[in-house]
């Protein structure tokens, strides 16, 4: 499904800044994976996400989708195989544009986009159908301009939006760390419900270590911009923090510090 | 006395203000809806009436030199796109190159600073000498602007268009070439910025290479009068591009007031830029010193 081959990207090389964010990282995911990626700051977690999503280009080593070699693919042009909800409720929707306007623009993701109407009348109803089952109200809104919702409604609508139209992979950066724990509850159990539902391949970079263990099959843990521990099956089911933590300090020789992970 | 010729000049400031109208819809488009400072403008609008000068005095048909006007105009944002996406430089600084060319380009087309285009000799849409006949025809161009802007701004492209103004980040990860619209919302900016020059040179009779000097001033001026007139009831993408125009008018009557009251005109681009400036002063003064909504949920919670 997704195959990481190699994959470095050093940030600010010959400067005193100079960061080796991703150091040789190969992964490989097999279809309907759901893999929970955790790490402390600077881990490469979201780089990791980034250089799937082509915001840049790796230094070296190659990134296939379904067997696609997408390189060298600019972002936009690879976004047809991505859904993804960022860290920033602010960053995933347009908020000078309707509700509905939004999905629209989603729901056109890689295809051409030409001079018919922006929405039709088919899709609106679909809209409403799936603003309903998030239960926010939304679906009378729907011609409310997105600016106007808080932060947790605007991260359901970008988590719709990422799913419309079924991406191969889908790519959440912390998609819950800036809601109040009752959103992000919310917001992390419509995102189990949407990826069983379409049965999807998903990434979720998270700070909680309980989220990690609870959701998905697959569980990596990153260190210096290396994939330093990745378990899943029965193995990742009967983890625990503890045993987490005690794996983290074997493979990287440090004590995890992280004090936002410990304390959830 | 004075009253009546104040009265009298306003038809005639009613076109000059949907003129400058017309063109503050193209700064709109860039400033507001595409989120780019473009600066091009002062250029391309001399290059639109330097066109139509040069090829209504040449005997060509006005309606083609219109068009070839607007032709021009367009590739102008297309030049400044290139230098602000493939090129890497800065919006505001991409726009002030194009400017800079377009200046010595102008004088090329027209061969000259300043070219005639008297109305008695050459058959045009619209002449100040003809004020009533002039605000029908830039009437019915307003009408059709605005409805063919508010139908592509309705259509899949126009709607990644918002979309890349409103959120560039989000825009790429749904699959929208946002370099892409960027240069093609500089060059439609741009082409209604040269179609407006080239009304404008008709109606005063000539092109000058001066013409467009402070125009983004102006243009800025009409986007933010007319919103503040019509933030009330613009819901609507065309009332608010009405507005618009509504603003380049108001602009011109009170030019035109300014001016019967013996206001030295020199002084007019100093005011003119200062009444920007504040204006674009205020949502920055409003944020940072009218509002402070943590400081009042503290309170709320003590």
């Amino acid at each position: 499904m997704l195959e990481l081959k190699n994959i470095t990207k050093t940030f600010f090389p010959g400067t005193v800044n100079e960061k080796v964010a991703l150091n040789d990282v190969s992964i490989t995911l097999n279809d309907g994976d759901f893999v929970t990626i955790i790490g402390g700051n600077g881990a490469g977690k979201s780089t990791m996400l980034n250089a799937i999503a082509g915001v840049w280009r790796p230094d070296c080593g190659q990134i296939l989708i379904d067997g696609v070699d997408v390189t060298h693919l600019p972002e936009h042009k690879r976004a047809k195989y991505l859904g993804r909800v960022f860290q920033d409720p602010m960053m995933g929707t347009a908020k000078d544009m309707e509700i509905e306007e939004n999905l629209a623009l989603a729901l056109r993701r890689g295809k051409r986009r030409g001079l018919r109407w922006r929405i039709t009348r088919a899709e609106r109803e679909q809209y409403r159908e799936l603003l309903a089952g998030l239960d926010l109200g939304l679906e009378t809104r729907m011609t409310a301009k997105v600016g106007l919702l808080s932060g947790g409604q605007r991260q359901a609508v970008t988590l719709l939006m990422a799913t419309l139209k079924t991406p191969k992979l889908l790519l959440l950066d912390e998609h819950t760390a800036a809601l109040d724990p009752k959103t992000a509850a919310k917001v992390l159990e419509l995102t189990d419900q949407i990826i069983a539902e379409k049965k999807l391949t998903a990434m979720m970079v998270t700070h909680n270590m309980k989220d990690a263990i609870v959701h998905g099959n697959r569980l990596i843990m990153m260190h210096n911009g290396r994939i330093i521990f990745d378990v899943s099956g029965v193995e990742k089911k009967n983890l625990t923090v503890e045993t987490l933590l005690e794996k983290f300090s074997q493979s990287s020789g440090e004590e995890f510090a992280n004090d936002r992970a410990l304390l959830n | 006395m004075a009253f009546f010729d104040w009265l009298g000049a306003l038809p005639g400031a009613a076109a000059q203000g949907i003129i400058w109208g017309i063109m503050a819809i193209g700064v709109y488009i860039t400033y507001k809806i595409l989120d780019v400072a473009d600066l091009t403008v002062d250029g391309s609008i001399c290059t639109g009436g330097a066109v139509c000068a040069v090829l209504v005095t040449s005997g060509v048909n006005v309606w083609v030199a219109l068009a070839v006007a607007t032709v021009a105009g367009i590739l102008c944002g297309l030049l400044t796109g290139f230098f602000h996406t493939f090129m890497g430089i800065p919006a505001i600084l991409a726009g002030i190159l194009t400017q800079l060319i377009l200046w010595s380009v102008n004088l090329k087309i027209m061969g000259q600073a300043n070219l005639a285009v008297p109305s008695r000799a050459f058959k045009v849409l619209i002449a100040a000498s003809r004020v009533p006949k002039s605000l029908l025809v830039l009437a019915g161009f307003m009408i059709v602007l605005i409805a063919v802007l508010y139908w592509f701004f309705g259509t899949e492209m126009g709607a990644s268009l918002r979309a890349t103004g409103s959120n560039i980040q989000m825009s790429r990860a749904q699959g929208i070439n946002t370099e892409l619209n960027k240069i093609f919302g500089l060059a439609l900016s741009n082409g209604v910025v040269a179609l407006s020059g080239a009304l404008l040179t008709q109606y005063q009779g000539f092109a000058d290479i001066n013409m467009g000097r402070g125009a983004i001033v102006i243009g800025l001026a009409s986007v933010i009068i007319g919103e503040a007139v019509t933030a009330r009831f613009a819901k609507n993408f065309a009332v608010k591009l009405l507005g618009v125009i509504l603003g380049g008018v108001i602009y011109y009557f009170v030019y035109q007031t300014v001016v019967f009251l013996g206001l030295d005109t020199d002084l007019l681009k100093m005011l003119s830029a200062i009444v920007v400036a504040i204006f674009l002063a205020v949502p920055y003064w409003k944020k940072r010193y009218f509002s402070n909504p943590k400081k009042k949920e503290e309170k709320r919670d003590a």
